[in-house]
């Protein structure tokens, strides 16, 4: 017998059917039915964010730390339309999230009713799909299907709009497994042929690179740990984009480091002068090739990537294989050991000497300073003193996030939450809210520059509320860093707008809201200030005054080759300047 | 039927001389596509969306229900780009959550296209007589008639209208409206 509900106890139990146990969230008139039935039960917690914005990067945070889909719930109008800088975030990262916004009545929809947003309308290019639910009787069943779609496949977020009298009315309630998932089942496992081919390339390859990207954390920790055999069985050489870290351990031995824009010298310069590159579940980003035309022009090139649209979107390639990650290279494991783990190791052993010498210009070299905290700096000490604890990382956008992609490692998949594709000035602080709720006992903290963390300052209302022990680790350099690099090296020194003159006191506004705020501006306090943050049980803001005019290299200059990188003062005078190769 | 972006097919453009299409090459290309889609709201403005979203040109488009209890509507596009830029307008319509599959009937194998369109032309004496007369040539069916305007009604490929739209000009077209194509792969698949 079917199980007659009304449409917001039918959200709830659908809810707990997949397993939640958290939602992001923010109510409204739209919404009321559902929050009342929240209200009258105990299994699901409802965390109140301070912004839309806020409830949908902290899913985001929540999602990408524990590989479960983030959930959200905020209203309609602009409930909604604030909801949607999260969704083209996690739309671009390719994160799992599902978010239920309420609508107006069904009667009133196309009356500009009050609160009244063509929600589906909006989100539909920054969703990977979305449904408007007009009838009650289709609502659970939407409900399980919004949650296979959202976690299968390329993951992504997808949105469901409830309009008011579908939440009030009655309706029989379709259980999770009799719910149709439709016709969509992405393809997992790839044509053994192209494996094999796959297989044969890694034999006879003489300057193979891995390049891995969050592909292989959307395809699960068995992906990364079939990713660190491969590497290790074949002893070739792996870099990662900004999305993939800690597929790959910092610390094995194999590591080259990020990739890209502010990748790594010897990353990039692997990446240029490679004869195969094996793309695992990443995307040719322009952050990542620079110049097409020039993108390692002497490779072969595999991709391996779950979605088609991805197979030569930018880069051509020799030889496409379509599937998850983790399949894929267990059957890439599979047929390498039976051919009898065979590489060309005398030519690698050659190719690592190559790369042995590109190390050696010491890329992130900086000059170290008595007086000012250099960000960097900052950056080796929070490294050197949270590396043994069970750390969990986010960042905001710009110089900080690239210096923390540098000189942070990360060990294991799931640990660093940034915002890649979009770019997302204000994602850190929520993410960093997000990942603390799923895990409550591990050390979170969200590597931020002061312009972004503004952006989203007013969770700090929801990190109090919550107890939540976040670490806002602030690099205050008063500046837009990264805008204020571009300014320098690529607009004449014109640096339009790009500093603020009226900074809050952060210390003060941490204890405004019941935190605790520490200032450090000398570099011989810092080990002891950011011992007393980590040691601290609450929210922090760490206001870490830095030196203002730092650049951040390595750099691949907008529309230049990987060989046409700008390395720092300190590292160029080390290989006797200008770029290699 | 799940696409393979990068399999390249004997013959697979008509405007290339050589047997094998170029994946590199720069020369535009037009082609029809059929997309069969679930019949749900908004499904039309999710393909359309895609094609403006992503820069790509819609020569022609037309769409409706095909099967009623399999809650299916066909899409067929008519559009143009080089041979990378089309791969990835398949591979981005298959990404489509309610598109069920995607067919290029240009690479694929023969097939017909037809439209139809409704021309109205208006003259009198002896433009209206030749109107009449071509109209007969092209096989067109007068679905309309005054004293001074004739509406016609042609079907065919898009060439055949755009010749008929040329010569009714100078005898006094007035309006015209067209279908846009719709296209079947010949044979008994």
């Amino acid at each position: 017998m079917k199980r007659q509900m009304t449409g917001a106890q039918m959200v709830v139990q659908a809810l707990k059917d997949q397993g939640v146990d958290t939602v992001f969230g923010y109510p409204g008139g739209a919404v009321l039915p559902i929050y009342d039935e929240i209200f009258l039960q105990n299994d699901i917690r409802h965390i109140l964010v301070r912004h839309e914005q806020g409830a949908v990067h902290a899913a985001e945070g929540y999602a990408r730390s524990t590989g479960k889909p983030g959930v959200v719930l905020v209203t309609s109008g602009p409930g909604a339309t604030n909801a949607v800088t999260g969704l083209t975030d996690a739309l671009l990262d390719s994160i799992p999230i599902v978010v239920l916004t309420g609508q107006v009545a069904t009667f009133l929809i196309g009356t500009d009713g009050f609160q009244e947003a063509d929600t589906v309308g909006i989100t539909r290019p920054c969703t990977k799909h979305n449904w408007l639910v007009k009838d009650t009787e289709r609502l659970s069943e939407t409900i399980h299907q919004a949650f296979h779609v959202a976690t299968s496949g390329r993951p992504g977020p997808v949105l469901i709009d409830i309009p008011k009298d579908v939440q009030f009315a009655e309706g029989s309630y379709v259980e999770k497994p009799k719910a149709k998932i439709s016709h969509y089942k992405p393809r997992m496992k790839a044509d053994i042929e192209q494996v094999q081919d796959l297989v044969a390339l890694i034999e006879k390859a003489e300057r193979p690179v891995f390049y891995t990207g969050g592909g292989v954390i959307n395809s699960g920790p068995g992906a990364s740990q079939l990713l660190r055999e491969l590497v290790d069985g074949t002893g070739f050489p792996v870099t990662s984009t900004l999305m993939g870290l800690g597929a790959y351990p910092a610390s094995g031995k194999n590591w080259l480091g990020m990739l890209g824009m502010h990748g790594l010298y010897e990353a990039n310069l692997a990446m240029h002068g490679c004869d195969l590159m094996i793309n695992l579940g990443a995307r040719f980003d322009d952050r990542i090739t620079g110049k097409v035309e020039a993108f390692s022009p002497g490779s072969h090139k595999v991709h391996v990537d779950i979605d088609p649209s991805s197979i030569n979107k930018v880069i051509r390639v020799d030889l496409p294989i379509i599937g998850d990650i983790a399949h894929v290279l267990e059957d890439v494991l599979k047929v390498w050991k039976s051919r009898g783990r065979k590489t060309n190791t005398a030519a690698v052993r050659q190719w690592w000497s190559r790369i042995d010498e590109w190390k050696s210009a010491n890329c992130l070299n900086y000059t170290p300073s008595d007086t000012t905290i250099k960000p960097q700096y900052a950056l080796e000490r929070l490294e050197a003193l949270t590396k043994g604890h069970d750390r969990y990382i986010a960042t905001e956008v710009g110089q900080h996030q690239m210096w923390a992609a540098q000189f942070l490692g990360f060990e294991e998949p799931n640990r660093w939450m940034t915002s890649g594709g979009l770019g997302t000035m204000g994602y850190g602080f929520p993410a960093s809210i997000g990942v603390q709720i799923a895990h409550p006992d591990a050390l979170v903290i969200n590597v931020a520059g002061e312009a972004s963390w503004l952006m989203n300052m007013q969770e700090m209302g929801t990190a109090v509320q919550y107890r939540l022990p976040v670490k806002q680790f602030i690099l205050n350099n008063e500046r837009l860093g990264m805008v204020r690099q571009w300014q320098e090296l690529m607009h004449g020194e014109r640096y339009s707008q790009s500093w603020s003159e009226a900074l809050p006191d952060f210390v003060k506004l941490a204890e405004a809201f019941g935190a605790k705020g520490i200032l450090c501006k000398d570099p011989k306090d810092l080990d002891d200030a950011i011992m007393e943050m980590i040691e601290y049980d609450g929210p922090v803001i760490f206001d870490c005054l830095v030196e203002k005019h730092e650049n951040c290299f390595p750099m691949i200059p907008s529309g230049k080759a990987h060989n046409e990188i700008l390395l720092g003062a300190e590292a160029e005078a080390f290989v006797g300047g200008g770029a290699l190769v | 039927m799940l696409m393979s972006p990068l399999k390249i097919e004997k013959g697979a453009s008509s405007q290339s001389v050589y047997a094998l299409r170029d994946p590199n090459s720069e020369v535009e290309e037009k082609h029809t596509l059929a997309v069969l889609v679930e019949n749900e709201p908004g499904v039309l403005a999710r393909v359309i969306g895609l094609f403006s979203g992503r820069g790509y040109n819609i020569e022609s488009l037309t769409v409706a229900e095909v099967d009623h209890t399999g809650h299916l509507s066909r899409i067929t596009i008519v559009t143009k780009g080089t041979p990378a830029v089309i791969e990835q307008i398949k591979a981005q319509l298959g990404r489509i959550v309610p598109v069920h599959e995607v067919h290029d009937l240009t690479v694929e194998g023969p097939s017909v296209e037809r439209e139809l369109a409704l021309i109205k032309v208006s003259g009198e004496g002896d433009k209206r007589v030749e109107a009449l007369r071509l109209a007969d040539i092209f096989r067109a069916n007068v679905v309309d008639s005054t004293l001074g305007s004739f509406v016609f009604e042609i079907t065919g490929t898009p060439e055949k209208i755009d010749a008929f739209a040329d010569l009714m000009r100078p005898l006094g077209l007035r309006e015209m409206a067209r279908t846009g194509v719709a296209a079947l792969a010949r044979g008994s698949e």
